[in-house]
């Protein structure tokens, strides 16, 4: 689904990815740890067309076509969603009015029809009865004075509400408590099947806990430098990353 | 050597003297000759004037404007009310075309007691005792020189009375057609809108060019609100991208009243409102609410003037530019507080969005605070589209044309939700929606 090849990407003359590879199949979860700075956010910005990332080399392929030649809003049409770290707070327009816009947008695409006020509002009080997010937040303008949480959990909702086919989640678990965790997981493991595919980026182990990867994958200096299974976040957790960055530095190849 | 705009205006009255109204009323021709000789001294404002830096005026000058009389005023089909008649919805409907009030046009079946919506022409004839206690007592010729033009041309306009506790329901829609002309016409509607204690009216004033001509409008409103009444005043703003629409809102306060003003400058060459209102007493509460959106190089002036007269009175004042293409704003807000008016609320906003590098706005508050136990804030600011939040619309799967249309829709939504007319507010809603033309994005 997702065929990522030597991808070197910078922002302000500053490169951050330096040959990144990912493969990602139908049906898989992966997730993608790594220190600050490491490239994380960059790599999820990079996937949905952030245009002030410049990508200098590489490729990424999407259902075998070519992502980086999409505009933003053409790949969020072909199914990828990014859950922002930070979600953009877009006051004077409700809540209800953006997700119903940016569905429809998404099933003209598809060539199937728009959905009415009236279908609309019991699809998404369907999905926010499964995140347990309060109906208050339709009629509220987009994030604005949302909590932290709260601006995640809206982002699980329009991820649920959209159904992507590759789910990209830029350190959603941040800010969430445990209970709130333990819910978001929750959204994004119903979105699980064998022709959904999600990209978990995360700071933190204890999100895996509740979502439990297939791959495992350690961001360092631009590039995956080791990738695993679900043991692998649990050590990383436990030890930190300097034992890979001194694997790294005896010239291990990346695993 | 060619006749100036001076010499225009000034043949004008000699040409009209003898049709305008109230020339058997000597309190009226005292005040027209008075504002005469004050347009005489004053002639049209230039830049040189702190208050007309950034107006300029000197394009009437070379206009051979011709003034209209009253008969000569032709009559005007039907359906060109439906679309105009849309915007607001159901409503006491009263129609001028080219500054006179066409009663054939106009709708006023089923006012309730009290309440008394007319022709300022046929009001002077009829109740001059009246008005002569309202008219012109609001304007002072002698500080500005387009009420001196208007006080002395002024053929018609609506006279709105509202008896104490009169409440009327359905708004007043006043819609001023202007129609086109060769040479360009030139007119001075006058409102004056009094209500009485108690009362409670919400008012549109609707400009309307039926074609994209060159023509002046100067029009003043004088609105009286006494003790506890309520008067909503809606401008709506329409016209024709070569004209010139010179408008200006004079408002007295008594105890206790409330007085809203929404101006809603969608559409107009050069325009210029002045909004003057006076807190005369304790408890009077005023809202100036304002949504400009020039585009082409249209320019779109506002200047509003809030007088704390008395103590506790309240100030509340937001108004947002749109601007696009080499489209001008100006917003300045001028706020006084005297010196023993004390415990006043004073606010003002302004926030303009530029659409492109070639729009320009000039924003100035301008405080003039004499007394001690006063909280006054003020803010402005301007700024281009959110790229963060374009980004994230786009992320959605919104496009970039539609995804500037919305966040330009969310910027006025401070302002066009408080319409308090709903037909009015989507009809306002949807302009700014369809305003951005796709061919820009």
């Amino acid at each position: 689904m997702l065929e990522i090849r030597n991808l070197h990407a910078e922002i302000g003359g500053k490169e951050i990815l330096r040959g990144l590879d990912l493969h990602v199949r139908p049906g898989e979860v992966h997730a993608i740890m790594g220190p600050n700075g490491s490239g994380k956010s960059t790599l999820a910005n990079v996937l949905a067309g952030q245009p002030d990332y410049e990508v200098t080399a590489g490729e990424v392929l999407y259902h075998g076509k070519n992502l980086l030649e999409m505009p933003a809003e053409e790949r969020a049409r072909e199914g990828v969603f990014l859950a922002f770290q930070y979600p953009v707070e877009i006051p004077g327009i409700t809540n209800a009015y953006f997700m119903r816009t940016s569905l429809n947008a998404q099933r003209k695409h598809r060539g199937e029809e728009e959905i009415d006020a009236v279908d609309f509002l019991s699809l998404v009080r369907e999905k926010m009865k499964l995140i347990e997010m309060d109906e208050k937040f339709l009629n509220r303008s987009v994030n604005e004075g949302f909590s932290g949480g709260e601006k995640k959990r809206n982002e699980v909702l329009q991820m649920a509400l959209l159904d992507p086919m590759l789910a990209i989640l830029d350190e959603t678990d941040s800010g969430l408590d445990i209970d709130a965790l333990r819910i978001v997981a929750n959204g994004v493991n119903t979105l699980r099947s064998e022709k959904h595919a999600v990209l978990v980026i995360t700071h933190y182990q204890r999100l895996l806990s509740y979502l439990v990867p297939d791959v495992t994958h350690v961001l360092m200096g631009g590039r995956i430098v080791k990738s695993g299974d679900r043991s692998l976040a649990e050590k990383l957790e436990e030890s930190g990353y300097g034992w890979i960055e001194e694997e790294v530095a005896k010239g291990g190849a990346p695993a | 050597m060619s006749e100036g705009a001076r010499e225009r205006f000034l043949r004008h009255f000699e040409e009209l003297q003898a049709v305008l109204p109230g020339s058997d009323q000597p309190w009226l021709v005292r005040m027209r000759e008075s504002a005469v000789q004050s347009f005489r001294d004053q002639g049209l404002p230039t830049p040189k004037l702190e208050d007309w830096r950034f107006t300029n005026l000197k394009a009437l000058e070379t206009l051979d404007f011709r003034a209209v009389a009253a008969s000569s005023v032709p009559n005007v089909p039907d359906n060109v009310l439906d679309g105009p008649r849309g915007a607001v919805g159901d409503a006491h409907l009263i129609v001028l075309v080219d500054g006179i009030v066409d009663a054939a046009l106009s709708d006023l079946k089923s006012l309730p007691d009290g309440v008394q919506i007319r022709s300022l022409a046929a009001s002077i004839t009829t109740e001059p005792e009246k008005l002569e206690n309202y008219l012109g007592k609001l304007d002072d010729p002698k500080l500005r020189a387009l009420s001196a033009l208007n006080q002395a041309l002024f053929q018609d306009g609506v006279f709105i009375e509202l008896e104490a506790h009169a409440v009327l329901e359905r708004p007043v829609h006043i819609l001023c057609l202007q129609r086109s002309g060769d040479p360009p016409t030139a007119v001075h509607p006058r409102n004056l809108i009094v209500a009485h204690a108690g009362s409670s009216a919400t008012i549109v004033e609707h400009h309307l060019r039926m074609s994209p001509t060159q023509a002046l409008v100067n029009t003043v409103t004088e609105v009286f609100v006494e003790e506890g009444a309520h008067i909503e005043h809606i401008k709506l703003q329409e016209e024709s991208d070569s004209a010139f629409h010179l408008a200006a809102l004079f408002v007295k306060q008594a105890r206790d009243s409330r007085f809203r003003s929404h101006s809603l400058a969608l559409d107009g060459g050069l325009t210029r409102f002045d909004i003057h209102a006076v807190l005369a007493e304790p408890g009077a509460e005023c809202r100036l609410n304002g949504l400009y959106a020039p585009q082409n190089d249209e320019h779109i002036d506002h200047h509003t003037t809030v007088e704390h007269a008395a103590p506790h009175t309240n100030s509340f004042e937001l108004y947002k530019g749109i601007l696009d293409g080499s489209a001008k704003g100006i917003f300045h807000g001028r706020i006084h507080v005297r010196p023993d008016a004390q415990k006043i609320n004073a606010m003002q906003t302004n926030r303009n969005l530029l659409l492109s590098d070639r729009a320009s706005v000039n924003t100035k508050p301008q405080l003039e605070i004499y007394a001690d136990d006063v909280r006054c804030s003020h803010g402005a600011a301007i700024g281009q589209l959110d790229e963060d939040a374009l980004f994230y619309l786009r992320t959605r799967g919104i496009d970039a044309a539609e995804a500037k249309s919305l966040l330009t829709f969310a910027f006025a939504n401070e302002v066009t939700a408080e319409l308090p007319i709903d037909t009015l507010r989507r009809y306002t809603e949807s302009f700014v929606m369809d305003w951005l033309p796709r061919s820009n994005v």
